[in-house]
């Protein structure tokens, strides 16, 4: 099949959705849902918006796309209950 | 002392033994590492009597270069690619004002789409604009070109910029032995530089000044003629760094297999390459030979012509083109070569923004040349199918 | 086949004074960040010591943490002129164990070649997912990660696969990279690598037994 190229370089939005990057790092976040209150404030510091809080039945608490997520750390670090953990991943426990 | 260094470092230690008085600098991949070097040894007080300023951008650079050069400093700066291209309209004036300024160029691709990798697109924008260019092979011979840079450039016969084009990532960016230059040497060969004519309250001038039409076209000629004497100059000055260095690069060209009847045509850091190929294939029975143009500008022609009198095919590897025509490289071999040659020409542009050209892809053309595979005109080689669409 | 014995090339070399023309070729894989680069640039500056000609270059993709990277090594005992990225190498070092999944690390890898990777499981579980029979490949694994952690704190495993390489391949010797290592490292990292260098020089050595 021949290889598709767009005129001048283009590129329409959102390609970067293929562009997994969940494999990167070494930790992943986790968020501890009790704790959670759903402020957001990770969701607005999250640099690859990966983090987002989404409504349950029960409450509402942040998600975290494990498809983007670098394991950078920053959401739990600006977390104001704790709430969110880094923890490293299942590969590389020692 | 020989030594593993990266390109970038093999260029900065170079340059400090040339000990420049101005150094200024943009950074651009993948030119930075030279002048962070420098920035370094600066800050450590191994850059005696010189001064290092940073740029808000190349075309500042340049003129900084240009304004620091005209008082009379020996200068240095780094760039490549758009950076390049920025400094070009600088570049052109500093050639124009006979300037001796030094530039080592990390050949890279250029934009549009955007690029950091390696191809020679950027040198040959500067093609036209009286500024000496010298590709080089490996890390020693970048190391090795700066001192002859500054001393051909430097030359009352010639002075006019000079550029040194080695390949980025594939040079810059690579751990090798480098014979280090020991001060001494590069001191003996190297004498201080006396500028001609320089910015001074003593004997006031004004450089690079206005000329009506009936004045102009005389001091394009003059380049024209400093270029001319540039290629003696240059073919002395090699051969003196020869003999002081030991390391003898050849002169405006470099001739491998000179009675072979099939020649391959490359420049800079591909060349390495081609010569395990060119081997290779002489052991299958193909008698292929090589030249490595070192010098770019002024155009070799004098030598090319008796080089390659008796080839039959000629095949160039070109890493750039001339948009609507073909390979620079090629187009201004065929033009050198008319009436003195005919021999088919196989122009190939291959390994445009950093597209590998592993060994078996360049062997494979060479031979499908020699075979009568391929037949003589111009093509890219090395890319895959494609069709434009719209998003 | 290859038409030497890698593991028993530096014999080889010191012992006929350096005549056999061979072009030895490393691919490193692993991730921005873990000093992929580093490993191949240490590994040629320790080469070049034992008196052989080195070359060693990146290739640069997204120069991002966390993105996986290729960096390629080459030692021979005559001036290198080859320029080109490395497709059929002799050995493949792997720096993190996940890259395993994402990238073919053994792609054009010659047949009899080597691989020695930082794999936390067995190297039997290791073939089984890169499919290592298909090339006849001799497998080592090592887990760096753990003791990048153990010894220095962070799962930087650059230093650890170059002393599990120069263990398995006895191209360079152990003090040589030492050495080199002291040189490239400062202060309080310099003294940590040289032992996890030596700690991994040793472990290779005897699994490679």
């Amino acid at each position: 099949m021949k290889l598709k190229i767009y005129l001048g370089a283009s590129c329409p939005p959102l390609q970067s959705l293929e562009y997994k990057t969940g494999d990167w790092g070494t930790m992943h976040a986790f968020v501890d849902k009790e704790k959670c209150t759903g402020c957001k404030i990770c969701e607005q510091y999250c640099p690859d918006l990966c983090i987002e809080v989404k409504e349950f039945e029960d409450k509402k608490h942040a998600v975290v796309d494990y498809n983007y997520c670098k394991g950078c750390g920053v959401c739990a670090s600006v977390c104001p209950q704790g709430a969110i953990k880094m923890e490293l991943k299942e590969l590389f426990k020692v | 002392m020989k030594k593993v260094v990266r390109g970038f470092y093999a260029v900065a230690h170079s340059v400090k033994l040339c000990k420049p008085h101005v150094i200024c600098a943009y950074p651009i991949t993948p030119q930075t590492e030279i002048v962070e070097n420098l920035a370094e040894m600066y800050a450590n007080g191994e850059l005696k009597n010189c001064e290092y300023i940073t740029a808000e951008s190349e075309f500042g650079a340049a003129s900084i270069l240009v304004g620091a050069s005209a008082a009379g400093a020996r200068v240095f700066s780094a760039t490549c690619s758009q950076g390049l291209i920025l400094m070009s309209e600088v570049l052109f004036n500093a050639a124009g004002m006979r300037l001796p300024i030094v530039i080592v160029n990390t050949n890279r691709a250029l934009s549009a789409p955007l690029s950091i990798w390696n191809d020679h697109q950027d040198s040959m924008v500067l093609r036209d604009a009286g500024i000496m260019q010298l590709f080089v092979e490996n890390n020693q011979e970048a190391h090795d070109a700066v001192p002859q840079a500054y001393k051909i450039a430097e030359d009352k016969r010639v002075l006019l910029p000079f550029m040194v084009c080695m390949d980025g990532f594939k040079l810059t960016h690579a751990y090798e032995p480098v014979d280090l230059l020991e001060e001494e040497v590069v001191d003996a060969f190297l004498p201080p530089y006396q500028p001609q004519i320089y910015l001074t309250t003593k004997k006031p001038v004004a450089m690079g000044c206005y000329a009506l039409p009936a004045y102009y076209m005389e001091f394009r000629v003059a380049m024209q003629q400093a270029m001319e004497r540039a290629k003696s100059v240059m073919e002395k000055i090699y051969k003196e760094w020869a003999e002081v260095s030991g390391r003898d690069w050849g002169g405006h060209i470099v001739v491998e297999y000179p009675d072979a009847k099939i020649f391959v045509v490359a420049m800079g850091s591909l060349v390495g390459l081609l010569r395990k190929v060119v081997n290779d294939l002489r052991k299958e029975g193909i008698d292929v030979g090589l030249i490595k143009i070192r010098t770019f500008r002024p155009f070799p022609v004098e030598n090319l012509r008796k080089a390659l009198s008796n080839a039959e095919k000629i095949v160039v590897f070109d890493r750039s083109v001339s948009f609507g025509y073909e390979g620079p490289l090629s187009i201004e071999l065929k033009s050198a070569l008319y009436k003195y040659s005919s021999a088919d020409f196989y122009s190939y542009i291959v390994g445009l923004g950093g597209r590998d050209m592993p060994k078996d892809f360049l062997a494979g053309i060479i031979r499908d040349v020699a075979n009568g595979k391929e037949k003589p005109g111009v093509a890219f080689k090395g890319y895959k199918e494609f069709e434009e669409v719209i998003p | 086949m290859l038409t030497y014995d890698p593991i028993d090339l530096y014999l080889r070399y010191t012992k006929f004074g350096g005549v056999i023309s061979i072009l030895i070729e490393v691919r490193f894989h692993g991730r921005g960040g873990q000093g992929v680069v580093t490993a191949a640039d240490i590994l040629a500056i320790a080469a070049f010591k034992e008196g052989y000609y080195t070359l060693s270059f990146p290739m640069f993709g997204a120069e991002k943490r966390g993105t996986p990277v290729v960096s390629f090594l080459r030692i021979s005992n005559e001036p290198i002129v080859e320029r080109d990225e490395i497709y059929t190498p002799d050995y493949v070092v792997v720096l993190d164990p996940s890259v395993v999944g994402v990238v073919n690390v053994v792609a054009g890898l010659k047949n009899g070649g080597v691989v020695i990777a930082n794999y936390p499981k067995s190297s039997e579980e290791l073939r089984k997912e890169i499919k290592a029979e298909v090339m006849n490949a001799k497998l080592y694994t090592i887990n760096a990660t753990k003791i990048a952690m153990e010894m220095l704190g962070r799962p930087i495993t650059n230093t650890v696969m170059v002393g599990a390489f120069a263990g398995a391949t006895k191209l360079v010797k152990l003090d040589t990279l030492v050495e080199t290592i002291k040189e490239w490292f400062e202060g309080d990292l310099a003294a940590k690598n040289a032992q996890v260098v030596e700690k991994a020089y040793r472990y290779m050595e005897e699994v490679c037994k």
